[in-house]
């Protein structure tokens, strides 16, 4: 990468400009958006897991004042294609979840939708479900990639045949999990002339329309997706799920009226998604001195028999440490479950977690300190590649964690009632660039109007890419004027695998550099130029990753068996940070969520019915404010040249990579008792 | 959600007859239990009667105890400088329970008729006998991880989940209530039913019976209330206790102690009392009135930790109060 941007804007901490419209209340959400005489969609979910709806009685729905129309499989209108099955919605009776969708009420009200829905008599015909996920499962199977496009496996050497001094072997849990971002997903849909317009909260305009557009038979160009500003994603919103489909047929059966559906927090739990449970059997072998010469990692996790979803659990394992013999696989069984999809992370969480805390079990195997046998074993080069890293910071990161958190000397202790001890994790998230971005640049009354679909989850693209495009342009951040969230903006893709600003960045920042090459420093009024995401041939030369390094502090009860985490620290290498204030915030997120995934958050799928049956935030616990005490997030001072022109690379996720290995491994370091499956929760450390 | 008509009452006798006079109307306060009931489907009464601004709202004293209104609100009593200075244990499992938007509408009496939080009694889609008699139990052969130990049934296995009411049954509070033929008190202790064949009644209240106020006697400086939960924020007991203690000379003079998140109700802890009753405080002596209490336990395979977490919090609770060391 050559040419980066002299940082002048960027690097600074500037406050969410949209900050204010949020805490007044003024900038809509989707469900917000003025509607005039909208209809309510209050869908209806299977009660069986598997089978077929045979009857459904929607009279006394029907009858209802205030019910428009009641949606069944039978009068849904036709879709275009069943290539993508998530979203072959209301289309035949079949039922392959509990929770499908197959039916909803419109009406005049929410609540007049919710109580019609509940008088939709429905008949099964129910087949026997498979919901339980097992290591030996018969129809286990080795999917071709792992999302997004990694090989299902990798080998290197014979990991059977080596004879290390030392072995680790063990097998780890981590359970099911779902996104809960606090704005639920939710849709307004409305027909115009042949165009529909939607409403949505999604990660990407662009990307939801152009899942839609094939399944509904349009155009993309008849698609308008609008998302200002969105609640929070995590990756549940990063693509169009079937409920979006729904409100599309909603709309066409609602005589030119436009329909509003939001998705109960129950209902999110069946979907938009979910992180697979997963099994994970880990191999280490070392030398005395903790040299690795086994690294294996075999993977068993779920998908839905709708679609497809593999999760790339064992990939980070790839990158993170060398040895002459190296496996990883993944397996995967497909159940009659809801369909897996991304959450923050997706694969090097959970993945992580196991290798993380194998790497723990080592450590003390070989009689070493972790963060030695860690900084032992840092590779030259990618180990899964050959390449050279762009920048590989990892083993400074973990010395500047272990000064800085108080690492030398440590020793489990006792305070009162509670055994306290301290853990350590390292983390690494690859650096994503998506292709496919443009940006439209254009000087009107004074400023400077940049156009691109890009959105902002909670994170502060509003604020970030606005930097960026003062520094390309190098103007004053005051006379940037961003515009984004909507497909009459130039494309953009997802934000998702923490790729959103580095992605976009690229592509403002190539627009502001034609720009200034068309017009000089002084344009016209209404001059204006494209750009579009450049290629970049470093991608192909350098393995790209961030890497941190997780400190925490664990307080387990005596008595009780009750984990608390008083102190936490990261330190990260992301490149150059756009904007501190805001990339702390998601560094410090993703971190509170790990220690959510660490010690709280677990889907129970009962195996009777096959749905999630703690489907709220009374029974799925999340880690709140009384759980967070001192997290702290910081990262080194650094840029990478071959990344993009801000020498960026994401922060989105990497927060959450590792933080569950190092509380997991802070525990054991207190109680003496090694937790192997997610959540770490009281009964676990009961004595 | 059904449409349900809403009338306010204007005293207390209007909100006994109006309720006594439908079977299908129910009392509402706070709502912060009721109202999700509504929404869920659990519950679908013809008439709500708001009994929220009826004037039993205050906290006062007795010739020897304290009167708690129906409608103090759960943050009112928990700061309440009676309360604070004279039951300690219920400032503190108060302010222990729910999040503080919530306790800031919950009322004294909504508190007490709190439905239990099995997440099959909370949907609608599951079979539940508490719901519906003779549907079967889901949580038996199911997710049961906060389910009762003691007092179940093969019926129910469902947990009473308040946390004030633990501490009022070990205070021997008693709960004033108010009928069509006059008025009676029930103390907390008796006041929740275990489930036997009948787990679809929470409580012995006849219908239409209001729930006045709650009498806390005498003073217990000397209590505590011990909860766990996996997480710090809000969240229902795994386990919780309750414990009044009097010491004298290093001898246990008298104990009352209740559990919760074990039972159907807030559990008092009879059998552990009586073995504490008279004993030298130490940790093997308390370990024994908890092995004692909790020799009954009846866990399914998903719960059995509650056993020793109950024993473990028990103990602790009672060494805590009694400054004993490990």
């Amino acid at each position: 990468m050559t040419d980066l941007l002299r940082p002048r804007a960027i690097g600074t901490p500037m406050e969410r400009v949209d900050g204010w419209a949020k805490v007044t209340g003024t900038a809509p959400y989707a469900f917000e958006h003025p509607t005039s005489a909208p209809l309510y969609v209050h869908p209806l979910q299977a009660e069986i897991a598997r089978g077929e709806v045979r009857y459904i009685d929607s009279h006394a729905a029907e009858d209802l004042d205030g019910v428009a129309v009641v949606l069944t499989h039978e009068n849904a209108p036709r879709l275009a294609t069943d290539s993508d099955a998530e979203l072959w919605v209301l289309q035949t009776p079949e039922v392959a979840f509990r929770g499908q969708l197959i039916g909803a009420v419109l009406a005049e009200t929410p609540e007049i939708a919710r109580q019609a829905a509940g008088l939709v008599r429905v008949e099964y015909r129910q087949e026997q479900h498979d919901v339980v996920l097992r290591a030996n499962h018969e129809a286990l199977y080795t999917p071709e990639v792992v999302n997004p496009a990694f090989p299902a496996e990798s080998h290197e050497g014979d990991v059977e045949a080596a004879r290390p001094e030392v072995v680790i072997e063990q097998t780890y849990t981590t359970p099911m999990e779902h996104n809960s971002p606090m704005e639920p997903h939710a849709t307004i849909a409305s027909w115009s002339n042949g165009t529909l317009t939607l409403h949505d909260s999604t990660q990407g305009v662009h990307v939801m329309r152009s899942r839609i557009a094939p399944v509904l038979g349009l155009e993309p160009e008849r698609i308008r997706v609008i998302a200002p500003h969105v609640g929070g994603g995590f990756g549940s919103k990063g693509t169009a799920h079937a409920h979006n489909i729904l409100a599309a047929l909603a709309a066409r059966m609602a005589g030119g009226r436009p329909v509003k559906l939001a998705l109960t927090r129950q209902q999110m739990f069946a979907l938009v998604g979910y992180r697979t449970p997963t099994i994970q059997r880990v191999r280490l072998g070392a030398d005395r001195d903790g040299t690795l010469s086994v690294v294996a990692h075999d993977v068993i996790e779920q998908t839905a028999t709708v679609q497809e979803f593999a999760e790339q659990t064992a990939v980070g394992t790839r990158t993170m440490y060398a040895a002459p013999n190296r496996r990883t696989t993944h397996r995967l069984a497909a159940l009659d479950v809801p369909v897996p999809f991304w959450m923050r992370a997706p694969g090097e969480a959970p993945g992580m977690f196991a290798t993380e805390v194998a790497m723990d079990e080592l450590a003390e195997a070989c009689g070493l300190d972790p963060i030695e046998l860690r900084s032992h074993n840092e590779p030259a080069v990618d180990p899964g590649t050959g390449r050279p890293f762009s920048a590989r910071h990892l083993a400074e990161c973990l010395r500047e964690g272990a000064e800085r958190f108080g690492w030398a000397g440590r020793e489990p202790h006792r305070d009162g009632d509670w055994l306290v001890g301290t853990g350590v994790a390292s983390a690494t998230y690859p650096r994503y660039a998506m292709p496919g971005s443009t940006a439209t640049i254009r000087h009107h009354a004074g400023r400077y109007e940049v156009l691109i679909g890009a959105a902002d989850l909670g994170t502060g693209t509003w604020t970030a890419l606005s930097q960026i495009a003062a520094d390309a342009l190098g103007c004053h951040f005051e006379d940037v004027r961003l515009e984004i969230g909507d497909t009459d903006l130039p494309a953009a893709t997802v934000a998702g695998g923490s790729s959103g600003l580095g992605s976009w960045g690229s592509t403002v920042v190539d627009a502001a550099r034609r720009f200034r090459e068309k017009f000089g420093t002084d344009p016209d009024d209404g001059d204006e130029a494209d750009g579009a995401m450049p290629d970049n041939p470093d991608a192909q030369r350098y393995s790209m990753h961030s890497f941190g390094a997780h400190f925490a502090e664990v307080r387990v009860n005596a008595d009780t068996g009750e984990v608390r985490v008083p102190r936490m620290l990261g330190v990260f290498s992301v490149g150059r940070v756009v904007n501190p204030l805001l990339a702390r915030s998601q560094l410090i997120g993703g971190m509170t969520m790990g220690l959510s995934m660490a010690l709280h958050e677990h889907s129970v799928l009962d195996p009777q019915f096959g749905h999630v049956i703690n489907h709220d935030f009374g029974q799925y616990h999340i880690a709140a404010h009384a759980d967070v005490a001192d997290i702290d997030a910081i990262w080194l001072d650094e840029h990478d040249p071959h990344s993009n022109p801000m020498g960026s690379r994401g922060v989105g996720e990497i927060g959450i990579v590792g933080s569950p290995a190092a509380i997991a491994n802070a525990a054991y370091h207190a109680t003496g008792i090694r937790i192997r499956d997610l959540p770490i929760t009281p009964d676990k450390l009961l004595r | 959600m059904n449409p349900f008509d809403y009338e306010q009452a204007t005293d207390v006798a209007h909100a006994v007859g109006a309720v006594t006079r439908n079977p299908g109307a129910v009392f509402l306060a706070g709502g912060t239990n009721l109202v999700d009931h509504l929404k869920l489907g659990v519950s679908d009464p013809e008439l709500l009667v708001d009994v929220s601004r009826l004037p039993l709202d205050e906290v006062r004293e007795l010739p020897d105890g304290v009167r708690v209104g129906a409608a103090v609100r759960n943050s009112d009593l928990a700061a309440h400088p009676l309360i604070r200075r004279r039951f300690p244990v219920l400032a503190q499992a108060l302010l222990a329970g729910a999040s503080g938007q919530l306790r800031n509408l919950a009322t004294t009496g909504g508190n007490l008729m709190q439905r239990t939080r099995c997440p099959y009694f909370q949907d609608v889609t599951t079979p539940c006998n508490k719901r519906r008699p003779g549907a079967g139990c889901s949580a038996i052969g199911g997710h049961h991880r906060d389910a009762a130990i003691l007092g179940t049934s093969q019926h129910c296995v469902a947990t009473h989940p308040s946390d004030m009411a633990v501490a009022m049954a070990a205070l021997d509070g008693v709960v004033r209530v108010q009928g069509d033929g006059g008025e009676r008190g029930i103390p907390v202790a008796e006041f929740h039913r275990l489930p036997g064949d009948e787990p679809q009644r929470d409580t012995v209240l006849r219908h239409g019976e209001l729930i006045t106020a709650v009498d806390l006697p005498g003073t217990a400086s000397r209590s505590v209330y011990r909860k766990v939960r996996e997480r710090a924020s809000y969240a229902f007991a795994l386990v919780s206790v309750a414990a009044v203690v009097e010491v004298e000379d290093g001898v246990v003079r008298e104990a009352r102690i209740a559990l919760g998140g074990v039972a159907h109700k807030p559990w008092r802890a009879t059998q552990a009392e009586d073995a504490l009753r008279g004993a030298v405080v130490g940790e093997q002596v308390f370990r024994d009135a908890a092995e004692a209490e909790l020799a009954a336990a009846a866990p399914l395979a998903g719960n059995a930790f509650k056993v020793p977490m109950a024993r473990n919090t028990l103990v602790a609770a009672l060494r805590q109060l009694t400054g004993g060391q490990r």
